[in-house]
């Protein structure tokens, strides 16, 4: 994990310092803003360093549990990236167990009435579902506000959110993450109902489907006990890599409809050049995702008394 | 003095015209049987992808204008409605459409001009179809903030969203298989360092990671430099992923007795890979690819949405859509998500046809 963590931010950090140009540099357009303050700056911030050196500064600080000062901000980046990383999660959660609520019981329906009606629209509309971008989802959503008035066209939360009381900051977060959430929702739903479908279908004929009904169990313990629990299986695993790809779209979809969750933070950091920031965002990007994959491996063992770590960690 | 003998040419029966066009034939009637078993959601995704990529290809013919003219006087302008030509008036055509006015400039209002015609033509002046003066536009789809047209800037995106998925995939598709076939041949310690590599590069963010390295691409960049370094970038994270897959086919070719047969009459290891390991994984890797492409169309979008890709004035179905990111002009101008639908239904062909093509290749579904 250590090793990992540290490839992907030395690669980042390369990357950014093979843009032309620094942080500094837009400020020297400014005809007030002397050479001589402009190399001062250069070495307060450290970027008239060799680059091996200042990731070596930088790993060393955020050994230490300091990411340093955003350029662009002036605050400090990890009480920025956790005010926006709370919202990116709570979205990314809020919409993954939306889409599981919606897929699941749809996957069962249509996969215990194969090839019916109901079966062919539903695929085929997942099919559509899958294909259908989520940011182009997202702009959908924003004209659908804009149309009914009833949801807010973007943003976190209300102009007024500061003069609000507890319950109704409440209220107007929920307000304001309903369509976010189901836009990601339907994004991610439609491939999960496929999934589903599928797995059913081949457990359904497993030999140990037939003994439990030769055995006399009702048809609902046959379903719930023994079909979904099996099926259920790879959901789990699947979940930490969802998690990873809810906050890409994620990303996207806080661009749209201008939300205020990490992914637009990282997508404004990266424009401004703002080092600090830009390589915070992808450090907790890294982070969440691997604490994703561990909490789909726990779950894993936690459902699945076949599987234990032992096993994971041979494969 | 006679002439010398003429050298006796060989009696050779000309081929027979069966022998002659035999494999053609042959060909010919599989594409055809294909077609003939394929679902229709398959058939309309290869006519989709058919159209698609003759807007790429023969852009400036499909196109009615220049992208990049500015018709200043129409900014932001509705498509125009068409309408029948009066039997009197066939000689210009079939169609035409009122020209459009600028009621009010502030709010970009606009009304149909009654008092003339403008005649649309199929196959006029080397388009498929126009006005016939490119002084007095017809906008299809409408006009963008510049007054370009939005159709024609929408076949000339083509360009950029149906090349990207292709050239993405063949620079993965060959590091993948390259690297892929070779670390499950040698096995052991190399095999080892290499997956580990790849697992590094699987559990990026990746979207996050391709926003810090977009910022690379410097702005002043040619459209065309832009197109090849996004593609590299996008290529360069999601090699590894196929890389693996296939490592674990050629991983199980290894014990196979064809291979075995090669390694005991002496093959070396680059031709093993190169006669016996790669062809046997190339049909599977050929879907994989293709189910990837609709990926990069989508990469190049978003980068090119948030203003990080292909930079105007060159056109791609991302950089158009970018113009509905202000809420404003997604209220009052709502065909600026035009480009989107373009967008969902490339990915959509590209998604029918690979689930197609993985279903035939797949050796559990033969009958």
């Amino acid at each position: 994990m250590m090793p990992l963590i540290v490839g992907i931010t030395f690669i980042s950090f390369a990357a950014m310092s093979l843009v032309p140009g620094n942080f500094v540099s837009s400020l020297a357009l400014d005809p007030h803003i002397s050479p001589a303050v402009i190399k001062q700056m250069e070495a307060e911030f450290g970027l008239d360093q060799p680059l091996l050196i200042r990731y070596i500064r930088w790993l060393w600080e955020v050994m230490h549990l300091n990411l340093g000062v955003s350029l662009a901000y002036r605050v400090n980046v990890i009480s920025l990236i956790g005010s926006r990383a709370v919202n990116t999660v709570i979205l990314a959660v809020a919409s993954m167990l939306l889409s599981w609520v919606m897929a699941i019981p749809i996957g069962v329906v249509v996969a215990v009435r194969q090839n019916s009606v109901l079966d062919r629209v539903l695929s085929f509309a997942s099919f559509l579902g899958m294909s259908v971008p989520a940011f182009f989802l997202a702009f959908l959503a924003m004209d659908f506000a804009l149309w009914s008035g009833r949801f807010p066209v973007g943003g976190s939360f209300s102009p007024d959110y500061a003069s609000l009381d507890a319950a109704s900051k409440v209220a107007d977060r929920f307000n304001h993450l309903i369509l976010p959430a189901l836009v990601l929702g339907l994004a991610g739903m439609a491939s999960l109902m496929r999934l589903m479908r599928s797995q059913i279908l081949e457990i359904r004929n497993a030999d140990f489907v037939r003994t439990a009904r030769a055995k006399g169990l009702p048809e609902r313990v046959v379903m719930f006990k023994h079909v979904l629990r099996n099926a259920l299986n790879p959901f789990v695993t699947i979940a930490g890599y969802s998690l990873a790809d809810l906050l890409g779209g994620a990303a996207l979809v806080e661009a749209v409809m201008n939300l205020q969750g990490l992914g637009l933070l990282l997508l404004n950091a990266v424009r401004s050049l703002d080092v600090p920031l830009v390589m915070g965002s992808v450090l907790t990007g890294t982070v969440l995702l691997l604490i994703g994959n561990l909490l789909a491996d726990i779950a894993l063992v936690a459902v699945d008394p076949r599987v234990d770590f032992a096993t994971l960690a041979a494969e | 003095m006679s002439a010398l003998p003429r050298p006796v040419q060989p009696e050779v029966a000309p081929p027979s015209d069966s022998r002659r066009f035999e494999g053609a034939r042959r060909f010919a009637s599989g594409v055809a049987n294909e077609w003939h078993m394929a679902p229709w959601t398959a058939r309309a995704a290869v006519l989709v992808l058919t159209i698609f990529y003759l807007f790429a290809v023969a852009s400036p013919v499909i196109a009615p204008y220049d992208p990049a003219r500015q018709y200043r006087q129409l900014p932001d302008c509705p498509p125009m409605r068409l309408h029948l030509n009066a039997a009197a008036e066939r000689h210009h055509g079939w169609l035409f459409a009122y020209p459009m006015r600028l009621a009010d400039p502030l709010t970009r209002e606009y009304v149909e001009d009654r008092s003339h015609k403008t005649f649309i033509r199929l196959f006029y002046r080397g388009h498929l179809f126009t006005t016939e003066s490119a002084d007095e536009p017809y906008f299809f789809l409408g006009s963008e903030a510049l007054g370009r047209d939005l159709f024609s800037r929408i076949v000339y995106g083509a360009r950029v969203s149906m090349f990207i998925g292709l050239v993405g995939v063949a620079i993965s598709f060959s590091l993948g298989i390259g690297v892929g076939a070779f670390s499950g041949l040698v096995g052991g310690t190399t095999d080892n360092l290499i997956m580990r590599l790849c697992e590094i590069e699987m559990s990026l963010p990746s979207f996050y990671f391709l926003l810090a390295l977009a910022a690379v691409i410097p702005s002043g960049m040619s459209p065309v430099a832009t197109f090849f370094m996004i593609v590299a970038i996008m290529s360069f994270i999601s090699w590894a992923g196929f890389a693996r897959v296939i490592r674990g086919m050629s991983a199980s070719i290894r014990s196979a007795a064809f291979v075995e047969a090669g390694r005991a009459l002496g093959g070396s290891r680059a031709r093993l890979l190169a006669r016996h390991i790669i062809p046997s994984v190339l049909g599977f890797a050929a879907v994989n690819a293709s189910l990837s492409i609709p990926g990069y169309i989508l990469g190049e979008s978003a980068l090119s949405l948030l203003g990080l890709g292909i930079q105007e004035p060159a056109a791609s179905w991302g950089n158009l859509l970018s113009q509905a990111m202000d809420p404003q002009n997604l209220e009052h101008y709502p065909w600026v998500m035009i480009p989107g639908v373009f967008i969902s239904i490339a990915v959509m062909a590209f998604n029918f046809l690979g689930d197609h093509l993985r279903d035939r290749l797949d050796p559990s579904n033969l009958r």
